[in-house]
């Protein structure tokens, strides 16, 4: 079984995301996704100030057996982009919730976090799905 | 729940993600099929490929029916244990499947016989078909052989660590094999082939012995790889898959497989020659290439291939190249391809390089 930390919030296409507080938020891939992917050989990110809405694709994940948009889970600006997996895609498979985060956003609106699911909401979509 | 190999326990045992395969349940990978890739490229790996169709072929007239069977000739298996690469073709000169056939006694002598190896994937319609061209043959009999499984054991340290984990009286069975030879052992046969571009050695032995013998690799330090990797490692080696790279619609002439077409001697009728005769005459239209694309992505089968002032083509097999850090494919183009084209990802062109289709023999890269 795949690991969900219960202290983060997700969404059905399988980002994560952690609330870092000043309204900007970490979102990444969860361990359930980057174990279907396999190898991930490369990650394509979203420009540092790019304005997203939610549901936009905002990158790709390319791994040996396929490529896979990334959809913003919420609205706002890009602030910051994690570099380190142009040289280092790896890290989406070996610490998925951790160095190898994908993206940070200044959220537009802080609402629609009410509508993320919480870890248990996640588990029972996982579940399913399986 | 699909068809189990002898090996499955182990498989579960080493952690292997398991998924459908032609009907079996096959290792993926265990753990990480990159790992996996450069395992086999800087020491060795091990492959249950047990799932692979072996056909024994015997009788007075066994070789003269592979001589029609195939389009490669079983004549040029001068030694004992010798194998050969073939197309297995049908009438309109289509690929049916690809195979190995092995000559498994001295040539010429009474009794001779050989050992087919087909795909897991096409088996029913082999047998099928091997069994129909029997039909102008007095005396040749078809024999599977479901009982055996086959571990291949790949990579440069592989044979060494293969000797160790044998035991001694096969050891020099071993020693004394040239690439692409086999030998029989007690049930055993122990052949130098493979399908990663390395040396090493597949092994067809009874299936109630496998577990041990995967066993005794795994204590030499052989690392359990799935079929994730073999694809990688086959395609960077310029090997085709059945299915991706030809199939039935796909003449050899367009496959790369024109070196597999023994023409001569002339006299001898082929399944499949009069079609291919025909195609040479016409002029072939399309010939499966290389590309290599520098920029970050990854090329997939079935994009488009886009050649300036040509026209278009395909992609049959794409991967990113663990042993390169950058995506390679193969891809059927019109004959009159240069050494450029754009494979279109996504809606965006993107320039690839053309290149023969063999990228990595031996641990190197082998195109300039």
């Amino acid at each position: 079984m795949s690991n969900i930390p219960s202290e983060l919030k997700y969404v059905a296409s399988h980002e994560w995301i952690r609330v870092e507080g000043d309204g900007v938020v970490t979102i990444g891939i969860t361990d359930h996704a980057q174990d279907l992917l396999g190898d991930v050989v490369f990650v394509e990110l979203p420009e540092v100030d790019a304005d997203v809405e939610t549901g936009d694709e905002s990158g790709v994940v390319e791994s040996v057996k396929a490529a896979s948009d990334i959809y913003a889970p919420l609205s706002g600006v890009v602030v910051e982009v994690n570099e380190e997996l142009e040289d280092s895609p790896e890290l989406v498979n070996s610490d998925p919730y951790g160095d190898g985060w994908f993206f940070k956003l200044k959220l537009s609106d802080a609402s629609e976090l009410e509508s993320l699911l919480d870890a248990e909401g996640y588990t029972d979509l996982c579940e399913s799905e399986a | 729940m699909g068809s189990k190999t002898a090996l499955y326990e182990k498989h579960q045992e080493m952690g292997a993600k398991l998924v459908d395969f032609g009907g079996w349940d096959m290792p993926i990978h265990y753990g990480s099929q990159v790992d996996e890739h450069h395992q086999v490229r800087n020491a060795s790996g091990m492959f249950d490929v047990s799932h692979m169709t072996v056909v024994d072929v015997t009788g007075t007239d066994a070789k003269e029916y592979l001589r029609y069977l195939l389009a490669n000739d079983v004549v040029k298996l001068q030694d004992k244990g010798k194998a050969l690469y073939s197309g297995m073709l049908n009438d309109d000169g289509g690929v049916i499947d690809d195979l190995i056939v092995y000559l498994m006694t001295e040539p010429g002598v009474a009794g001779e016989w050989f050992r087919v190896v087909v795909n897991c994937a096409t088996r029913e319609k082999d047998l099928r078909w091997m069994a129909d061209q029997t039909a102008g043959f007095d005396d040749v009999a078809l024999t599977e052989q479901p009982d055996l499984a086959m571990i291949a054991i790949q990579g440069p340290d592989a044979i060494t660590l293969s000797k160790q984990a044998i035991g001694e009286s096969r050891t020099n069975l071993i020693e004394k094999l040239s690439v692409f030879q086999g030998v029989e052992s007690e049930g055993w046969f122990i052949a130098r082939t493979g399908y990663t571009g390395e040396d090493g050695l597949e092994i067809m032995l009874p299936e109630d012995e496998v577990a041990d013998f995967w066993q005794a690799l795994a204590d030499q330090g052989v690392k359990p790889c799935g079929l994730g990797s073999r694809d990688t490692l086959r395609l960077e080696a310029g090997m085709n898959l059945y299915g991706s790279d030809m199939d039935e619609t796909v003449s050899p002439l367009a496959a790369n497989m024109g070196w597999t077409i023994a023409w001569e001697p002339q006299e001898r009728t082929f399944v499949g020659r009069e079609a291919l005769e025909a195609q040479k005459e016409a002029g072939v239209t399309e010939k499966l290439v290389g590309l290599v694309m520098e920029a970050r992505g990854v090329l997939r089968s079935h994009q488009k291939v886009i050649v300036e002032g040509v026209g278009e083509g395909e992609i049959t097999s794409g991967t990113f190249s663990p042993t390169l850090g950058c995506s390679v494919a193969m891809a059927r183009v019109p004959a009159a391809t240069a050494d450029q084209a754009d494979v279109e990802i996504r809606g965006k062109r993107v320039p690839v390089r053309v290149v023969r289709p063999s990228f990595v023999r031996n641990g190197k890269k082998v195109f300039d």
